[in-house]
């Protein structure tokens, strides 16, 4: 017979909030599996009041959008938290980054509205140190990568082994000259499945141009959004922000 | 200069290993302190790789203890996995630690504490690429004193040339100990350099320091005798016994990985030391007497754990935690607590009876009943007796029946393989039990879908117990056993699918004998595996065993000995032990005396509820059994509510306010300190 949990089922959601974190320093390294990890332990010591799943083992009701991937730093990472009791989005923000290790910071909060996130987000933007590298060097691969159609690389993914292409998923890229030692690549990257790393794109430029950094590259996560027209990037928090004020409105009802 | 981070040298290797997580730092609860305000500056090393090292409660307590000190800096080291080591090489890094990524060798003392013998090859790594000599005779007066520590380091006799001094038992008080010394000496100017800095530590009886004694040998390959080669330090260096745990503890603020671990949990150890008396385990027998934390501060530890960690789940840690004489109010009181609110409870227990069950299902109340394990340890009731396991065929299928009735799905047993006076037949009565437990899984569930494991471990005879002179059985014979078990199970129809099997080949078992009881002489064996590439001797995938016989066969025969002539060689009551000069508290009367009743199939009840038996330990250690009930209770936790686990920050309180009191996340409270634990920087 199985046995199942007693007493009242989980409370409500009452609240969606949404935060943009940082991934910065050494904490590039965490995997998402150990930023999820992290952020459980860090809401549960911040005392967030979180919705939980129903069942035996009931979780923290928590919404990740596509993740930076080990070794790649983040300024725009994005999570949505489902509440039991109303918060406000800046004290949520102040304590659970003072609760989390510095390097994972909450950089945002805003109380979720309307469409999904995942769905306002479809595109980032990376700037990539490459150490090592010279900047002319960099510039001639790139070219050459965006004078191709197609340029595909394989990479081991959690479906297996695969193959696929970069070049499409490429709207902008841009070299400048960081030091005499250091190229800088920024570009803008559709999101694609799978999706196209930073690694990827070096992949690539290996591929055509043979450019193979000796030193590993440090990619950064600078901004995520809705590709514009101009191919700049919305904020995906926006369309949130624009109804500030209504917080106070409820919670005095 | 030195105590300098490395990392920015280090970071672009990070990218080419596997998992880097692990060799950034930046734990919750973490600490880096000012290099140059420290008088004293200890790395402390868990030789084994961090995924298992960082949970390592013993590691925690003294990192946690030193840092607490002032003028003191603590920092922590694990072994890193063969591909950062190649890096590491090829650009010219030393082992650092994880906290300030700063250099090993730049420290005063390297303490590494060895849970199991199989770390010793790691420790050589750490040794060498901190730039250390790997004996201690070959230190300059700047490499940092290497101190042993931990349950293994009970006999280090075979890693005796590479440390310079080890610890015996408790850390807590000896490395505040070793600390004054130091300290003191430094601040003198060090004065007679290293060999008098060991020489004071020894005097005061903090650490047995190997170079001070000298071992001769007969001819026939036994030790002759032991002797200290100085008159100002002790013939048998002793070991240490924390007596107040209530006045201890530790760790106050756990450490939180970013990277995954072994052990995803908080730790809470309940009691130390265990007078069961099972005549096989080493740790029973060196950490007695029995010392209870009470119930009030057991209350206080878990919940200032809880919040300064964020963790969801504590474990009650102990040698045999059912034990603990105020454990039915724990169980109540915690569950009752935390009822609801998504913190979950476990206590690694394995005692077959009813009440264990009755504590299972306790902090189970809302959790998934999945497994548990109860361990017979020996298959017959005979075998049962050699061992000091007093539980009877009676005992496991009542209890499993209990187990299966209260919606429990699976139950594990654990079992060795190997023990003294073991035949074939011993091992096979193993299956017999597993088909009672099925049968009475099947009548108590009232289904016939019920499963049990059968795991299975090699015994191997540790120093300072009862079993410390036999013979280990050989690795054939041990497979041969569990091979005729798995056939005898396999072709009994009735259950052959509902029990699973669980085992490991016997070979690792014989070189951790041979580690574990060996002597000086197996210092060059351990070496020469190191230097032919040995590491991680704990993980399967890295272990040889071609490597460690051969390394046998070329350090050991010339000089008359063997691997077998160490493992499956039984000693006699005359024979000069090791360890003999190590004083664990046992006597050794006592020991020999328990063997001999072990041969003659006799028990021994617990001292805990019978009169005292004169294991020696109590009056050695002028220490006394701690054990309760206490009277006192589990404090009242101010502010936990359901909903939530610790829904007591400033965000909780803000939603209390702002008026979200209708639902269970209602009775909040404002409490700083929920929020205000972080890293200490
Ligand atoms: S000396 Fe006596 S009371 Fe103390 S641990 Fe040994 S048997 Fe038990």
């Amino acid at each position: 017979m199985a046995r199942r949990p007693e007493g009242p089922p989980p409370p409500p959601v009452v609240q969606r909030v949404r935060l943009r974190f940082a991934k910065r320093g050494r904490l590039r390294f965490l995997s998402h599996r150990d930023v999820a990890r992290t952020f459980e332990r860090g809401l549960r010591r911040a005392a967030v009041p979180m919705a939980y799943s129903a069942g035996f083992s009931p979780h923290p009701r928590i919404s990740w959008v596509g993740a930076a991937p080990t070794g790649a730093a983040s300024e725009a990472e994005y999570v949505e938290l489902a509440l039991a009791a109303t918060v406000e989005p800046a004290r949520l923000q102040a304590a659970l980054d003072a609760a989390l290790p510095p390097g994972l910071d909450v950089v945002g909060a805003v109380e979720a509205e309307g469409a999904g996130l995942a769905e306002r987000i479809d595109a980032s933007r990376w700037v990539v140190r490459l150490p090592g590298v010279a900047e002319p060097e960099l510039r001639g691969a790139v070219a050459e990568l965006l004078s191709r159609d197609v340029v595909e690389v394989e990479r081991a993914t959690k479906d297996g082994r695969r193959r696929f292409d970069v070049r499409a998923a490429m709207v902008l890229a841009v070299c400048r000259a960081g030091n005499d030692t250091c190229a800088i690549l920024e570009m803008v990257v559709r999101h694609t499945t799978p999706a196209v790393r930073p690694d990827d794109v070096l992949t690539a430029l290996g591929v055509v141009a043979g450019l193979r950094p000796s030193v590993p590259p440090e990619p950064t996560r600078l901004e995520q959004g809705r590709l514009r027209e101009d191919r700049t990037l919305a904020d995906p928090l926006a369309p949130d922000r624009n109804d500030a004020g209504r917080l106070a409105g409820r919670s005095s009802a | 200069m030195s105590g300098q981070s490395l990392f920015a040298r280090l970071e672009p290797l990070l990218p080419r290993v596997r998992r880097p997580v692990q060799y950034v730092g930046g734990e919750g609860n973490s600490i880096v302190k000012p290099w140059d305000a420290a008088a004293v500056r200890w790395a402390l090393m868990y030789p084994d790789a961090y995924e298992v090292g960082l949970p390592n409660q013993g590691l925690q307590i003294l990192y946690e203890i030193l840092n607490e000190q002032p003028d003191v800096l603590a920092e922590r080291t694990y072994s890193v996995w063969p591909d950062l080591e190649a890096l590491l090489r090829e650009h010219g890094l030393p082992q650092f630690t994880v906290d300030g990524h700063r250099p090993v060798g730049d420290f005063d003392v390297l303490g590494v504490s060895f849970s199991t013998e199989l770390g010793y090859t790691n420790m050589l790594t750490a040794l060498d690429l901190a730039g250390i000599p790997l004996y201690a005779e070959r230190r300059g007066e700047s490499a940092p004193l290497v101190v042993a520590g931990g349950h293994a380091a009970f006999n280090p006799e075979p890693i005796a040339r590479f440390v310079d001094a080890v610890v015996l038992g408790d850390g807590e008080q000896a490395v505040l100990g070793i600390t004054d010394v130091i300290r003191a000496w430094k601040a003198a100017g060090a004065p007679g350099g290293r060999t008098e800095l060991l020489a004071r530590l020894a005097r005061r009886r903090l650490v047995y320091v190997p170079a001070f004694y000298d071992v001769a040998y007969r001819p026939d390959g036994r030790i002759q005798a032991v002797t200290a080669n100085r008159d100002d330090i002790p013939a048998r260096p002793t070991k240490h016994t924390l007596s107040d745990l209530d006045s201890w503890p530790y760790p106050k603020a756990p450490l939180v990985p970013l990277a995954e671990t072994v052990h995803e949990r908080m730790s809470v150890e309940i009691f130390r030391g265990c007078t069961r008396g099972c005549r096989f385990c080493q740790a029973g027998m060196i950490t007695r007497p029995v010392r209870e934390r009470n119930i009030e501060t057991i209350g206080a530890m878990v919940e200032a754990g809880l919040r300064a960690t964020g963790f969801n789940e504590v474990g009650l840690l102990s040698l045999s935690s059912a034990d603990h004489t105020e454990i039915g109010e724990i169980a109540t009181g915690l569950a009752d607590r935390y009822d609801g609110g998504n913190v979950s409870l476990s206590l690694p227990s394995t005692r077959v009876d009813a009440f264990n069950v009755t504590l299972a299902n306790e902090f189970s109340r809302n959790g998934r009943r999945s497994g548990l394990t109860f361990a017979p340890e020996g298959g017959s009731e005979r075998l049962r007796k050699v061992i000091n396991k007093m539980v009877s065929a009676e005992d496991l299928v009542r209890t499993v029946s209990t187990a299966y009735a209260h919606g429990w799905r699976q139950v594990k047993l654990y079992f060795m393989c190997g023990l003294p006076t073991e035949t074939d037949q011993d091992v096979l009565e193993i299956a017999d039990l597993a088909r009672e437990v099925i049968r009475a899984g099947r009548r108590a569930s009232g289904h016939r879908d019920i499963r049990c494991t059968v795991s299975i471990g090699g015994f191997v005879p540790k120093p300072h117990t009862p079993f410390q002179w036999v013979g280990q059985a050989s690795h054939e014979v041990t497979d041969a056993r569990l091979k005729l078990l798995r056939d005898t199970v396999r072709a009994d129809k009735e259950i052959a699918r509902a029990v699973g099997f669980r085992y490991h080949d016997g070979r690792p078992g014989i070189i951790e004998g041979l580690l574990a009881r060996g002597d000086r002489r197996v210092g060059a064996v351990i070496e020469r595996v190191w230097r032919e590439g040995g590491r991680f001797d704990g993980w399967n995938e890295h272990f040889s065993f071609g490597r460690w016989e051969s390394a046998c066969a070329a350090e050991l025969e010339p000089l008359g000995v063997s691997l077998d002539w160490f493992t499956t060689r039984e000693r006699d009551e005359r024979e000069v032990l090791a360890w003999d000069h190590l004083d664990a508290g046992l006597d050794r009367d006592w020991l020999w005396a328990d063997w001999q009743e072990a041969l003659r199939e006799t028990e021994l009840d617990d001292c805990r509820w019978t009169p005292c038996y004169d294991c020696g330990v109590c009056p050695t250690m002028g220490t006394d059994t701690q054990i309760g009930p206490t009277g006192r209770s589990l404090l009242p936790v101010v502010g936990v509510s359901a909903g939530s686990p610790v829904v007591t920050g400033p965000v909780a309180a803000e939603a209390a306010e702002a008026g979200a009191g209708a639902g269970p996340a209602g009775d909040l409270r404002l409490d700083p300190a929920a929020v205000g634990s972080g890293t200490p920087a």
